[in-house]
């Protein structure tokens, strides 16, 4: 039987085939889901902000995209992925309340998928499939064995990337 | 003894958010009553200190949909507040607004959407108005940004924008009844850490 482990908000986690992984109801954080096809190993992290560099505890590691995203590959690593094969899919990043005033919070999504993508390319991992930015909420799912990310919504459905 | 974060709140102070709660929401409740034209009542407030996680967990999980409304504080308390409204608040509002009844599944047309808008920014200008009076402090509120979707979502967006503060809110849970329809109403009040000792030192409580 597989199993669907769930990864919390500032949290990540690392599936094998069959297993999936599951990350509930992202806003404006980022769900990146990483994907070793050849060994069919697959990470999940749900970053909440961008950058670390306003809060270096390492207990924390898990909410920032650049060091979230480090600490996924090195976990998918050790599980047996191999780096340089890793391809990401990308979703969330939603502007969930239009009018509000304040700048740097209106635009978080937007920058938290900023940071995303920088530290993909940092790490030389390709983004082939992204589902950011907008003004909905995101259930996404994460398929070990085909690498299929599923978004789930609850106002425009769901589909599969 | 300073207050810097959430923590350090004992239980003479969560004794005062408790009290603002519960006139803040008396206060909502009767904006909402003469909006109505009906009698609105409501129950007592709880007041508890919660981290994220525990308020989603609260209300029905990450995926519960809700009708979330956020305000941010400006003047002497900055911070955010947000209503969290569910469905049948919002249908219990609307069929006493319009004057017919709105099934419990029914999809939020553009009209009831700006109604419902308009009553929450009411209620939320009334509870933010009884802290004010209280405290003596000057509270703006800006116009509130309305958003139905998945809880976890919205919730993301306080919980984002106070992550390097604290990961603690100020959690006030209340029941609106009018004639026989029963409504919860959560409101989440988020002033940063430094508002929150002013609110206390200006109603005289040591910190």
């Amino acid at each position: 039987m597989s199993q669907v482990i769930k990864v919390g908000i500032s949290d990540l986690n690392v599936a094998r085939s069959p297993d999936a992984l599951v990350t509930f109801a992202l806003g404006s954080c980022v769900g990146i889901c990483l994907y070793d096809r050849a060994r069919k190993i697959a990470g999940l992290s749900h970053i909440m902000l961008p950058s670390s560099t306003m809060n270096r505890d390492p207990k924390q590691a898990y909410r920032f995209a650049d060091t979230a995203i480090v600490i996924l590959v090195q976990k998918m690593v050790a599980a047996g992925a191999d780096k340089r094969r890793l391809t990401a899919k990308i979703a969330g990043g939603a502007k969930m309340f239009a009018s509000v005033s304040d700048s740097s919070l209106s635009n978080i999504g937007m920058r938290n998928v900023m940071a995303v993508k920088e530290t993909l390319l940092k790490l030389g991992i390709p983004i082939i499939a992204e589902d950011t930015g907008k003004d909905f909420g995101r259930t996404v799912y994460f398929y070990a064995e085909d690498g299929k990310m599923q978004v789930k919504s609850a106002k425009m459905g769901e589909w599969t990337l | 003894m300073a207050l810097n974060t959430y923590d350090d709140l004992n239980d003479i102070h969560i004794d005062v958010l408790r009290e603002i709660g519960n006139i803040g929401s008396g206060n909502a409740a009767s904006a909402l009553a003469s909006m109505l034209a009906r009698q609105v009542s409501i129950s007592v407030p709880i007041v508890r200190i919660l981290d994220y996680e525990q308020v989603v967990e609260e209300l029905g999980g990450p995926e519960q949909m809700i009708v979330g409304l956020l305000l941010s504080l400006e003047g002497d308390v900055k911070g955010m507040i947000m209503f969290l409204l569910h469905q049948n608040f919002a249908n219990m509002t609307l069929s006493a607004l319009m004057g017919a009844d709105v099934p419990e599944d029914a999809e939020m047309d553009e009209m009831a959407y700006s109604a419902i808008q308009e009553v929450a920014n009411i209620m939320a200008a009334s509870f933010v108005n009884a802290i004010s009076e209280m405290t003596g402090l000057t509270i703006n509120i800006t116009v509130p940004s309305m958003c139905v979707d998945m809880l976890g979502a919205i919730l993301s967006v306080p919980a984002i924008h106070y992550a390097n503060i604290s990961d603690k809110i100020v959690f006030i849970q209340d029941e609106f009844s009018s004639q026989d329809l029963h409504a919860p109403n959560h409101v989440l009040l988020i002033p940063d850490v430094e508002s929150l000792g002013k609110i206390m030192t200006n109603l005289g409580i040591e910190l």
